[in-house]
């Protein structure tokens, strides 16, 4: 009330009359809009002139001084109180100024004077509520009309005006239990492109995931996340493979990442080894997503601190089904669900393994689906950090048995191999051995998960006339089967062939022109800023141990040894290579060539991280076929 | 309270294909889709439903779409507020200017104050906004209470009603029950609030069901719904 008095003096001094009450300011302002409600030939002119003083004060284009700004609380406040004489056909003018003004450029107690206006109108029957929620909804950011001068002051007041914002709208949906329902139309109206600016896009959709947070949220179920959801694969799609790969044409084939081993060996490396490679740099839409990302991950942290995430996955869940699983090859949206599940493991984690595991075993969903599921899948068991050998075990049993029976669906020795024909079947077996690559050292290490891994019907598949083996991307196969024989898991022994092929002509047939085969989503990530939500749940190719990387010793500190040099000097580390390469000279060779001649090909390497940290023209002098990830790189002698 | 019906239709929703399998529950979620949203084919607005499957047999429309329709029988509730009738509500806010009223828990009502007859006074009482009556003492509106108005006009589209209290058997239900003129005694003398048809005492269901005959024939009609996966 101490504000009240305060304004109405300054507004009494004002209009240079001494004692103005509040019941007979409205007074006044009543009779300004009962003078006008006629028929304009009979307005008197005495009446139109009360009423223009009342339009100049109401400008929302005018410069507000703090004597104007008070007036403007007296006469927001008596024309609360007069709500049932405003009609849209008299005051038509009135009602503009009052829809047009910018909440963002008012101090807090007009603003909030201006909102209870907003409710009261939005509240009255069959006129205003329309137009009172594109108002709000405009006022979601402030940056399609305010001058760039006031971005930063306003920039601080977000949380205030956002939940002022929030405040009305809830207050709104209480009086009209359907006003949401409206709210959610004109939000899709107003929903940012992704052509917007980057603070348009953020702003907007803060306030946005703000209101998942109430009932409205509730209301519209997930209706706003999935907006979200869009804008993200939007965004995400205009970001082209040619600007991840830009420099990549040169190296070698990868297909699981080298990231930059020798910092990540003690842990540094950071965004520092993300920033160093320019990759992504001053990509407009790569930016925004950055941004978009920080803003979703913080609103997702909110709802885990406060109990609403699980809610609110199962929103997520329906909005990556719908749009992100079969965008064609996204590469950071997908990774709103990693944080998703990172934040509650045991619940939203297995969901999210369980909702792929099933899309990829029903009958119904499309072949494209399916792949895309299992390709999802077989990256988050290998990279999410927080998901259980235990649990990728007991998914892996049901690809397994999958592939099994499919096999024996599919028992015609005669058949050539028919990759298009069968491509569900081999997405299905890669994946398996991908996960396999990230895992079969662990598995190993627990007998338990150990006797489950053998219990299961692997060598079958391997060894049927589909031949898995021989479509699937051969340096996976390769790395698989390295594994697999460290561990020591395969009695039969397995021939390689063409493994230094990245990808031989069977796995470009399986995959299809969207190259399914080489769809890993889960690669590292590379925007700057979310990046610290997703990397301390990360695992990065080079901090798996696998099953030959120290198998004379169970210690862990040998193993560190045994590694540590390796990275931290160029030179040690292609001596070690050297070894290798002896031994493969001429898949090596092979492999040069597919890079010089075959640039569409590292395109689509589903290895979205850049792949030296080391110096790269040292790299060209090497003549560094680097086809596999650095850390299985240095030879240890074959078992 | 008028404005609700109980309505016998007889429906094709089509479905499509890929929900063959379930396809109970495509049907469902179609009628779903219907709830709490205005219809011109019902001219109102589904509350509850019924449905109860004629055939096992279902027509395929050919086509583009394959869909195919299923044809079944419903029992709808509707809620189909029209001018001058006579709905309740709960206050969920009051002030000088308006009353502002929830039906049925999810459409909402504006009574503004030119709307409300002369017989109501705008008074705090301690602390409490109240419009009380200055002929009868005892009839108050206050936030919480429950009141029938008549219906001025609506917005279909939203279930926003504009009503009026100007007609003397308009105001405060629990009071109306209590001392109201006759003729509203006898319409419903125990309703102190909207409720769902099975909670309603027999001799209320007999009169809708009554009701619901006497509107039969007038909402009996084929409404195609078609469902795209």
């Amino acid at each position: 009330m101490g504000v009240e008095l305060l304004n109405n003096e300054v507004a009494m001094a004002d209009i240079d009359e001494p004692c103005f009450s509040d019941s007979e300011t409205a007074a006044y302002v009543i009779e300004a809009l009962e003078g006008v409600s006629k028929v304009p030939s009979v307005i008197a002119p005495a009446d139109r002139d009360q009423y223009d003083n009342l339009l100049c004060i109401l400008d929302p284009t005018k410069e507000m001084h703090f004597q104007d700004e008070a007036l403007l609380v007296v006469a927001l406040r008596t024309l609360t109180q007069a709500v049932h004489k405003i009609n849209p056909v008299f005051h038509g003018e009135l009602l503009n100024n009052i829809f047009d003004m910018n909440v963002w450029k008012y101090g807090p107690d007009t603003v909030s004077t201006l909102l209870e206006l907003i409710a009261c109108l939005a509240a009255v029957a069959d006129k205003f509520l329309d137009t009172c929620l594109h108002m709000l909804v405009n006022n979601f950011e402030p940056h399609r009309r305010l001058k760039s001068s006031n971005h930063q002051r306003s920039l601080a007041r977000k949380e205030e005006v956002h939940s002022q914002l929030h405040t009305v709208m809830h207050y709104i949906s209480e009086l009209v239990p359907l006003a949401p329902m409206k709210l959610k139309y004109i939000i899709d109206l107003k929903m940012p492109k992704c052509t917007d600016s980057k603070e348009v896009i953020i702003v907007f959709v803060d306030c946005m995931l703000g209101l998942e947070n109430d009932e409205i949220g509730e209301f519209l179920g997930g209706a706003l996340l999935a907006k979200v959801v869009d804008l993200l694969t939007d965004l995400d799609v205009n970001i082209s493979w040619e600007d991840i790969l830009q420099e990549d044409t040169n190296k070698g084939i990868f297909d699981m990442e080298l990231e930059d081993v020798e910092e990540n060996a003690d842990g540094l490396i950071g965004r520092k080894s993300v920033e160093e490679y320019g990759v992504l740099n001053g990509n407009a839409f790569a930016d925004k997503l950055d941004g978009l990302m920080v803003a979703v991950c913080k609103h997702l942290t909110i709802w885990a601190s406060n109990g609403r995430l699980e809610a609110v996955f199962a929103n997520l869940k329906e909005a990556f089904r719908r749009s992100v699983l079969n965008a064609y090859k996204s590469k950071f949206a997908q990774f709103v669900m990693f944080y998703a599940c990172s934040l509650d493991p045991d619940t939203c984690g297995q969901e999210f393994a369980f909702m792929l595991r099933d899309i990829f075993l029903s009958r119904t969903e499309t072949p494209i689906s399916r792949m895309s599921a299992v390709g999802y899948l077989a990256s988050y068991l290998s990279r999410a950090k927080f998901i259980s050998t235990s649990l990728a075990v007991d998914i892996l049993k049901s690809l397994v048995d999958w592939c099994f029976e499919y096999c024996q669906c599919h028992n015609d020795p005669e058949k050539i191999i028919n990759p298009k024909a069968n491509r569900i079947f081999y997405a299905g077996c890669q994946a398996v051995m991908y996960t396999l690559c990230f895992h079969m050292r662990s598995i190993v290490d627990d007998p338990q998960l150990k006797s489950k891994l053998l219990g299961m019907p692997l060598q079958p598949i391997l060894h049927h006339a589909l031949s898995p083996l021989k479509v699937c991307l051969p340096s996976i196969v390769h790395e698989f089967l390295r594994q697999v024989k460290a561990a020591n898991l395969c009695k039969k022994s397995v021939s390689l062939f063409s493994e230094n092929l990245l990808e031989s002509d069977f796995s470009k047939a399986f995959g299809g022109v969207e190259r399914l085969d080489m769809f890993f989503p889960f690669d590292p990530y590379l925007l700057k800023e979310s990046d610290s939500f997703i990397r301390p749940n990360f695992k990065f190719w080079s901090s798996v141990k696998t099953t030959y990387s120290n198998c004379n010793s169970e210690d862990e500190e040998d193993y560190e040894d045994l590694d540590v040099p390796d990275f931290a000097e160029i030179g040690c580390f292609s001596e070690n290579h050297k070894i290798e390469t002896d031994s493969d000279e001429e898949d090596d060779d092979d492999d040069d060539n597919n890079n010089d001649n075959d640039l569409e090909l590292s395109m689509n390497k589903m290895s979205i991280t850049p792949k030296h940290s080391f110096n790269p023209h040292l790299m060209g002098k090497q003549q560094f076929p680097a086809r596999m990830p650095a850390r299985i790189r240095p030879s240890v002698s074959p078992p | 309270m008028e404005g609700l019906t109980v309505a016998d239709a007889n429906l094709t929703v089509y479905i499509h294909p890929s929900n063959a399998k379930k396809v109970k529950d495509a049907l469902l979620r179609q009628l779903s889709s219907l709830l709490f949203k205005y219809d011109e084919n019902f001219d109102g607005v589904i509350l509850a439903y019924e449905i109860k499957f004629e055939s096992k047999d279902a027509k395929i429309l050919p086509g583009l779409h394959p869909l195919f329709g299923v044809k079944l029988k419903a029992n709808l509730l509707l809620f189909q507020p029209k001018v001058n009738e006579l709905l309740e509500g709960k206050v969920v806010k009051l002030g000088k200017e308006c009353i502002h009223v929830i039906i049925l828990g999810f459409s909402s009502a504006t009574i503004m104050s030119e709307d409300i007859r002369e017989e109501f006074k705008f008074r705090i009482k301690h602390g409490v906004e109240v419009f009380a009556s200055s002929a009868h003492k005892r009839h108050v509106i206050k936030t919480g209470s429950f009141i029938r108005f008549l219906v001025k006009s609506l917005d279909v589209d939203i279930l926003h009603v504009n009503g009026s209290l100007i007609p003397s058997n308009t105001g405060c239900i629990h009071w109306l029950s209590r001392y109201g003129t006759e003729d509203i005694s006898k319409i419903d003398r125990s309703l102190k609030r909207p409720r769902p048809i099975e909670e309603q005492d027999p001799e209320a269901i007999v009169d809708l069901s009554l009701n619901s005959n006497h509107h039969r024939k007038s909402h009996k009609r084929t409404v195609s719904l078609s469902q795209m996966g």
